[in-house]
């Protein structure tokens, strides 16, 4: 088993002509097409990322690489726009459209060298914590299919009736979850408006960050909740993320919202000394409905700071229990703004009626969008309506700042960092997660994720270790607005002491050899 | 993204219609579908708009000459930013229509004038004023016909004392003259509703241009819940001033009030203001020159070139310059006499080298054939005023002893004789005489 002490950066390799981008490219689109019944991706760009992969090697060739994510093979939800490439949102409304231009963040990994390997699955226009609910199937989790999972569930050998029980990824950035876990990429690009990020990071088994609300652009992310959304970044150890952080961060002018601040790379400092640091553990964040061995590894979290010499301390968010409410009225009333434009005239889905121009309307929306969005669409209206807005979209906008100040209080009472779990259990069997429709699992596993949208703050999955039943269990680090290294810096200190194992997936792959040497190549990160 | 050419001239026009500047204003998004709204909204400032509170002076004649100037002020409710819609084309033949979005997301600023004009003329007029005030500070040229400018109409009737009545809003104006005629005629329609007994529904109506009167639209229908919602993508829209200025802020990123207020144009009522004082020509002839587009500049331009007394340029510019281009409904840059031709014109008529009539024979002239100076076509015609006063003196002579009733006339006192007398001088003298010289000769002759 390869662990995660044994670094041998895939950077260092590409420079060093240990294996050129295109060999790396090629790996990851075989690992791709083996992976296939995971589902994670809806479009796999192999000519582009072929192409692009050329590039780099040339580059290398002449000594000129772009920097530690030139030739590197990357994923974007399918959210993000993509030039020349098909961007769905996992809706029957934009199945089959072609932006014509890159989103920033995609624009700024491009810029760096990186390689696209595809466009991953999300829940239809990201609404969902499952990334079941897509235009193109569900999608599954890698976990599923490990040693470590299997071994633990006694499993019978390769028969239909295994695949019937298949985990969920989470959602609603499951497909950039899978992708990564799988070692399908090095790096995926998710979105974070309620916790979509860090919900099947925790799942999966891999890390899962938000950014501070205004440091990465949102130019061509296609909206959710235009106050909440952030551009998420998923890897499979900290240090990646950090890397990508500081490719995508910063100012862009064609997003308002960003900070003016310029904002350069940085490298991530390594934390040795603990003792200068100050845990928060909100109380209200224990939740009857998390799962004991969730809480349990929340404690062994803190009791870990605190014999390092961290000072853990309970602190409270009062506002904690109207937070999922207040966020439902707010996010649904920018979903009914922001899905208006979706009428069939200009790009996308347009049914056949030619009767009137309000019949093409109504059928283009109903073919076009799913009952959950169809859903938050009429909620968000509702909300909206002038005898309803001050009554629930204004109230819910003092409650937002409500929750938000409780996390200021906290943090200038000299906290750096908050501690809570990510997700109430591991990851649901589909068959068990769909008992329960999307608005009532959005509600149940946003629990602990989307008060930090609602406060624009920066938030960190990291795995910690796998449950009694072999699945990952993450634990979430939330910290002060714009002092995302501050945070990485103590997730990365968090995630070497916890170790967690890498998954093991070789039992799927019927060609034995190659298999370990990608998985041993593509189970490290980009640099020492 | 805002465009920060649009915020300053929102400061400019808020700035030159007397408004208070809103030094934070926010946006806000106005939901409904239609097909040239392709994002199904519609940014605009409903909750804080970036100016309020202003006023709007406009001008009235009253009478013929000599007319009298009132000045009348219709209220400024508001400035604000908003995002124009595309294009609807309605093709009624193949029942579709064609939408053009290429003006879709452009920046707009909407004036929102308050119910204080009475007629037609008023709201024309007003909205005459605000164009030039438009094209003066260059934030719009402001033409209706090329949907530059685009107007809308409120208009409800009340009897005295009583609150105002039920409003309907009239559309599909694209000329001051037919605004005035819209809302005249609604006025009419409304009062006979009422007096026979009706009601007013408040909705949107057409201004049909071949009937002359208004009619319903099809397309809006009742009272519609825009779902007002803050627009999330734009933060609040902050403005200073030289005071209230961050130390070390970016001129690129922030606005300065004092500085565009230091900056502004001369507005129309203070170019006509100045006219008068410098040039000493009367109110409503000032207004005259600041009507016509071009015409201003056309004026000041002669006036440069030439030695004439202001009034006489005046006089020439509005009378017979603007006479002849409004006769072949030319604008002004399309004049075929350029400022040169009519400043050396007038100098000839200064100097007495031509006499008033046969400058007016050059100017028809002039204006039929491109290229030939006044100087030129004087001399073709031979039109140069006779110079030997002496022979001028024998020409009165001889007419005064060929006419002796007329001469007699002229003595017993009657007033019109002596004209005659002039006439007759005149005719003899080919027109090259000038008559107010003739008179005199005349009259120094015939005083006893």
């Amino acid at each position: 088993m390869t662990s995660r002490t044994e670094r041998r950066g895939v950077s260092a390799a590409l420079k060093q002509g240990q294996i050129t981008p295109t060999e790396l490219c090629q790996k990851c689109l075989s690992l791709i097409k083996k992976t296939k019944f995971l589902n994670a991706y809806i479009t796999v760009s192999e000519e582009v990322a072929l192409k692009q992969a050329e590039e780099s090697e040339k580059r290398y060739k002449k000594g000129r690489s772009l920097g530690d994510l030139d030739g590197i093979p990357i994923a974007v939800k399918d959210n993000f726009s993509t030039s020349g490439i098909e961007t769905t949102c996992a809706s029957n409304m934009l199945k089959g459209y072609v932006p014509p231009y890159n989103a920033t963040v995609v624009q700024k990994l491009l810029d760096q060298g990186a390689v696209l390997m595809g466009k991953t699955n999300l829940d239809e226009f990201a609404m969902g914590s499952g990334s079941t609910d897509g235009a193109f199937g569900p999608v599954k989790n890698p976990w599923s299919y490990s040693k470590q999972y299997r071994e633990k569930r006694k499993q019978k050998p390769h028969g239909e009736k295994e695949d019937s029980d298949w985990l969920i990824t989470g959602g609603s950035s499951g497909g950039s979850a899978a992708a990564v876990a799988a070692f399908t990429c090095f790096a995926a690009l998710g979105s974070d408006t309620g916790g979509s990020t860090r919900n099947p990071a925790a799942h999966c088994g891999v890390v899962g960050f938000k950014p501070s609300y205004g440091l990465v652009s949102r130019h061509g992310l296609i909206p959710l909740v235009n106050s909440m959304d952030v551009p998420g970044i998923l890897t499979r150890c900290v240090d990646d993320a950090a890397i990508v952080l500081g490719m995508l961060a910063g100012h862009d002018p064609k997003d308002s919202t960003t900070i003016q601040d310029p904002v350069k790379p940085f490298t991530l400092p390594t934390l040795t000394d603990v003792s200068k640091l100050c845990i928060g553990i909100p109380k209200e964040y224990l939740a009857p409905e998390l799962s004991g061995e969730v809480r349990s590894f929340w404690s062994k979290a803190a009791n870990l700071f605190e014999s390092e010499g961290a000072k853990v301390i309970e602190v409270s968010l009062p506002h904690t229990s109207y937070s999922i409410v207040c966020y439902h009225v707010l996010c649904t009333s920018e979903v009914a703004s922001n899905m208006a434009r979706f009428d069939g005239l200009e790009y996308g889905h347009r049914c056949d009626i030619n009767v009137s121009t309000e019949a093409m309307y109504a059928a283009t929306r109903r073919e076009g969008f799913n009952d959950v969005v169809r859903g938050r669409i009429l909620a968000g209206n509702f909300f909206l309506l002038k005898e309803n807005y001050e009554n629930y979209f204004i109230k819910a906008q003092k409650v937002r700042r409500l929750i938000a100040n409780d996390f200021v209080k906290v943090f200038n009472s000299g906290v750096d960092v908050l501690l809570t779990p990510t997700t109430l259990r591991g990851a649901a069997p589909y068959l068990e997660f769909i008992k329960e429709d999307n608005r009532t699992r959005s509600a149940e596993d946003d629990i602990f994720t989307q008060a930090v949208n609602m406060a624009g703050l920066p938030a960190v999955s990291v795995p910690v270790a796998l449950s009694n039943l072999g699945l990952p269990i993450g634990l979430q680090f939330i910290g002060r607005a714009f002092c995302d290294q501050q945070l990485l810096k103590i997730a990365k200190w968090f995630e070497k002491q916890v170790q967690f194992p890498v998954i093991q997936l070789q039992e799927l792959m019927d060609d034995g050899s190659s298999i370990s040497e990608i998985e041993k190549l593509a189970s490290v990160s980009l640099k020492h | 993204v805002l465009n920060r050419r649009c915020v300053e001239a929102a400061v400019m026009t808020g700035l030159a219609l007397n408004c208070r500047i809103n030094k934070k204003s926010l946006f806000d998004r106005k939901h409904y579908f239609y097909a040239d709204l392709p994002a199904g909204y519609q940014i605009t400032q409903q909750r804080l708009p970036i100016a309020v509170n202003g006023s709007l002076a406009y001008s009235v004649c009253v009478g013929k000459k000599p007319s009298r100037v009132i000045t009348k002020t219709v209220r400024i409710k508001q400035i604000q930013l908003e995002q124009d819609s595309g294009k609807s084309l309605h093709d009624e033949l193949r029942s579709q229509t064609l939408i053009d979005l290429n003006r879709a997301g452009v920046g707009l600023l909407e004036v929102v004038l308050e119910p204080d004009m009475s007629c037609g003329e008023e709201a024309a007029t007003a909205v005459r004023e605000l164009q030039l005030i438009l094209q003066a500070l260059g934030t719009s040229r402001a033409n209706m016909a090329e949907g530059q400018l685009r107007v809308d109409a409120n208009v409800s009737v009340h009897h005295p004392g009583e609150p105002l009545g039920v409003r309907t809003e009239v559309k599909n104006l694209n000329s001051a003259k037919f605004l005035a005629k819209a809302i005249d005629s609604e006025i009419e329609r409304q009062i006979h509703e009422l007096e026979n007994g009706r009601e007013i529904l408040n909705e949107t109506r057409s201004f049909d241009y071949k009937l002359g009167c208004t009619m319903p639209m099809r397309d809006k229908e009742g009272k519609q819940d825009y779902r007002f919602m803050p627009e999330p993508n734009l933060p609040p829209l902050l403005l200073y001033d030289t005071e209230s200025l961050p130390p070390g802020a970016d001129p690129q990123q922030v606005i300065n009030i004092d500085w565009i207020r230091e900056r502004l144009p001369e507005l129309p009522s203070e170019t006509r203001e100045r006219l008068i004082q410098q040039y000493g020509i009367l109110p409503e002839h000032s207004f005259a020159l600041l009507n016509e587009v071009g015409l201003l500049e056309f004026f000041q331009n002669v006036i440069k070139e030439t030695r004439a007394e202001p009034k006489k340029v005046t006089s020439w510019v509005l009378n017979i310059f603007l006479g002849f281009l409004k006769q072949q409904n030319l604008a002004v840059n399309e004049s075929p006499v350029t400022p040169s031709a009519l400043a050396e014109l007038l100098n000839l008529l200064d100097r007495k080298a031509i006499s008033s009539t046969a400058a007016k024979q050059v100017f028809e002239e002039l204006w039929r054939s491109e290229g030939k100076t006044p100087s030129q076509i004087v001399s073709e015609k031979q039109l140069e005023l006779m110079q030997d006063q002496e022979a001028l003196e024998r020409a009165c002579h001889t007419v005064m002893e060929g006419h002796p009733q007329v001469v007699m006339d002229v003595k017993r006192g009657n007033p019109r004789a002596i004209n005659k007398l002039i006439g007759l001088v005149r005719k003899a003298t080919l027109s090259r005489a000038d008559p107010t010289a003739i008179k005199e000769i005349l009259e120094r002759k015939l005083s006893p």
